[in-house]
């Protein structure tokens, strides 16, 4: 088993050259001529006033709040999923309830706003 | 040394290495990113103990969901992304008297652990240990109390979070 | 000669063997070479994807495409390779150069190590994991995570909010996109994607239609790709996380962004359309690249349909659509596919096919009424402006203008 885990290690290492190697060669290849003008930062012509940051909405806080909660919720699925034909019936009916209880949860983040982008 | 031995030394060190990083680096972005490594460090230590669905349920977990969570949180929050406060604290001697006695208490304790050479036994043909994780997960005499119970553990932190988070006027 | 590449790796084993090289090595230069070929190879398809998208998108839109360089056209993505490599790499100040020049690599790194697990034939695989769904959610979200890197590293306002919003859309959609891939799980009883191409004795659309059509519009989002391109929409926000990228950085997100379409084609083919499976494969394992091919290649051309098709939706339509629709929709699947499944295993199989199928196209007539009369409500609510009074005085020298009396009502 651990030589499928192999094949993915080696693709992990050898996958990131070939892109590498294609930011290599404009460095080779290109000319390479920096001036001031040309490296500010695009603000389709306008000068940039202030700092990079600004300030935020917390709607995108929202949403990656859930998708944690329900991306927890599938990974604990898929065992029970693989299991399947061992399992009695009871076993299926622990599982929608599992899937009811976090369904609860969806409609009280509907109910309450929480999926609503101002 | 067998190269399953210099991989997890290798690997160890990168953990290692950014789990240092992330409590060194001044900006904050570049300390979630340093957790970020040492997540998939300890990603890959898991397929090295042969529990490849830890791996990988790290990566969606951690990484995927966790790690953005905090870079989200991270900009949502901070006027400026840099630390400017001294890097050491005035309590560091204490801190290290204290870090070199938990090192030596664990030291001690895997030394005089017998079976610190032990393998682990390989499975008996035709076991697969995934479908057993799914059988024991969902079985009464198994893990299903604390499988429901995680469900209600996950909703009470999703109404947590909206209750005092938010309120339906913002 | 019906497995050629397997033929030529147990050659290759018995010169290294004869070489006297040890057995541990001999598997770690073998793969190597396997994942060097399919790299290049997967890189070289993307190449020839641009030409495809390009030739498809002038055919949706009446008109001829690129055809002037080679027959057809064929040579002009060679041209616009070399165009990029060509130009100069222009770092915005102040930018983060680590991360800036790491981001582009992790955008086409991550579709390259999708493709490890993707079975081309019976016995022509890169790695058969026993976690290979798991895996495929796993490279995507470090690509979520790059998209993210890339925005923030620009120190570019724009570029760090068209990286939130995209990371937002592709986070929210992954949920739908994770549990519709449960259900050919579910129907295949493992998480090893061979496995799932090997129980498809009846293609899976058939008996999941709902969670194949759900996994179409999550990877259509997934991919940044209109009807759901808030990231790119290049009328608006000029090109969103990738503003700053010049050259052949943007190069690699562009051709990362066309491979990973050609990618997530080809996992709805494995899914849902059987893979490699067809006629004669048995015999000849190579055929089976064949049939994985045209199947990749037409939901490719699916995806692209979609895209050149449909307008840009805005982002809290398309959130609305994902939480309050796509995610409810896929746990009923999810919920009647496990009932279903576990009440009729033991009946013959014709009969579950049968019962499936018609929950699926139950659960999809139920659902298009839920939509229906939701879109009659929002067209009810829009149609019929309520009347507001408008109330102020306005004092200009002297006079006062009335408000208007509110029996004609004031429109807003």
């Amino acid at each position: 088993m651990l030589n499928d885990w192999l094949y993915i290690g080696l693709i992990l290492i050898i996958a990131p050259i070939f892109p590498i190697m294609a930011l290599i060669i404009p460095r080779i290849l290109a000319p390479h001529k920096p001036s001031s003008l040309k490296s500010e930062t695009y603000e389709c012509g306008v000068k940039t006033v202030g700092e990079t940051w600004v300030q935020f909405k917390v709607q995108y806080y929202n949403f990656a709040l859930i998708f944690l909660i329900f991306d927890v919720e599938i990974v604990f699925l898929f065992p029970w999923a693989i299991a399947y034909h061992q399992l009695p019936l009871f076993a299926v009916i622990e599982g929608i309830l599992f899937i009811l209880i976090l369904v609860a949860g969806l409609i009280y983040a509907w109910r309450k706003g929480f999926l609503e982008w101002f | 040394m067998t190269p399953l031995q210099i991989i997890f030394l290798i690997v160890a060190a990168i953990t290692l290495g950014g789990a240092l990083m992330v409590v060194t680096t001044r900006n904050l972005v570049h300390a979630a990113l340093w957790l970020v490594l040492s997540l998939f460090g300890i990603a890959i230590i898991f397929v090295l103990l042969d529990a490849g669905f830890f791996a990988v349920a790290q990566v969606v977990i951690y990484i995927g969901a966790i790690a953005i969570l905090m870079i989200f949180a991270i900009m949502l929050t901070r006027r400026v992304a840099k630390d400017s406060g001294p890097q050491i604290n005035a309590t560091w001697p204490i801190a290290g008297i204290v870090t070199l006695a938990l090192f030596g208490g664990l030291f001690t304790v895997l030394q005089n652990w017998q079976q610190i050479h032990v393998l682990p036994p390989s499975f008996p043909e035709g076991y697969d240990p995934l479908q057993q994780l799914g059988v024991e997960l969902v079985s009464p005499n198994g893990y299903l109390i604390p499988f429901e119970v995680a469900s209600i553990l996950l909703l009470a932190a999703l109404i947590g979070a909206i209750v005092i988070a938010w309120s339906k006027t913002k | 000669m019906s497995d050629p590449v397997n033929l030529i790796a147990n050659w290759l084993k018995t010169v290294l063997i004869n070489w006297g090289v040890s057995p541990t090595w001999i598997t770690v230069i073998l793969s190597a070479i396997g994942v060097v070929v399919l790299a290049s190879v997967v890189l070289v398809l993307d190449i020839f994807l641009v030409w495809v998208e390009r030739k498809v998108v002038a055919r949706f839109q009446d008109r001829l495409g690129p055809n002037r360089l080679g027959p057809f056209g064929l040579f002009q993505p060679i041209a616009d390779v070399i165009k990029l490599l060509l130009k100069e790499d222009i770092t915005p100040d102040k930018a983060d150069k680590f991360l800036y020049n790491l981001s582009p690599v992790i955008a086409l790194a991550t579709v390259i190590m999708l493709w490890a697990v993707v079975p081309l034939a019976p016995t022509i695989f890169g790695s058969d994991i026993n976690v290979g769904v798991l895996y495929i959610i796993a490279v995507g979200s470090i690509s979520t995570l790059g998209i993210l890197i890339a925005g923030w590293a620009s120190n570019n306002k724009f570029a760090l909010v068209g990286a939130f919003r995209t990371v937002a859309q592709m986070v929210s959609y992954e949920v739908p996109m994770v549990i519709s891939i449960l259900i050919p799980v579910i129907l295949s009883r493992s998480m090893g994607i061979n496995t799932i191409v090997h129980s498809q004795t009846v293609w899976y659309i058939v008996l999941a239609p709902v969670a194949a059509i759900i996994f179409l519009i999550s990877s259509q989002a997934e991919l940044g790709r209109a009807p759901f391109d808030i990231s790119e929409a290049e009328s608006e926000i000029v090109a969103g996380f990738h503003i700053e990228y010049t050259g052949m950085k943007f190069g690699l997100f562009y051709a990362g962004e066309l491979l990973h379409a050609l990618t997530l084609g080809g996992f709805f083919a494995t899914f849902f359309l059987g893979g490699w499976r067809g006629w004669g494969v048995e015999t000849y394992p190579i055929l089976g690249i064949f049939y994985f091919f045209v199947k990749a290649f037409f939901m490719y051309w699916v995806i692209m349909w979609i895209k050149y098709s449909f307008p840009r939706v805005r982002i809290d339509q398309m959130l609305n659509l994902n939480w309050k629709f796509l995610t409810p929709l896929a746990l009923a699947a999810l919920i009647i596919t496990a009932l279903l499944d576990k009440l009729f295993q033991n009946a013959s199989y014709s009969v579950y096919v049968l019962v499936m199928f018609l929950s699926n196209v139950i659960l999809l007539y139920i659902a298009y009424l839920v939509v229906g009369s939701y879109a009659r409500a929002e067209r009810k609510r829009v149609a019929d402006p309520e009347k507001i009074r408008v109330n102020f005085p306005i004092k200009s020298s002297g006079s006062t203008i009335e408000p208007r009396s509110t029996s004609e009502g004031a429109h807003v």
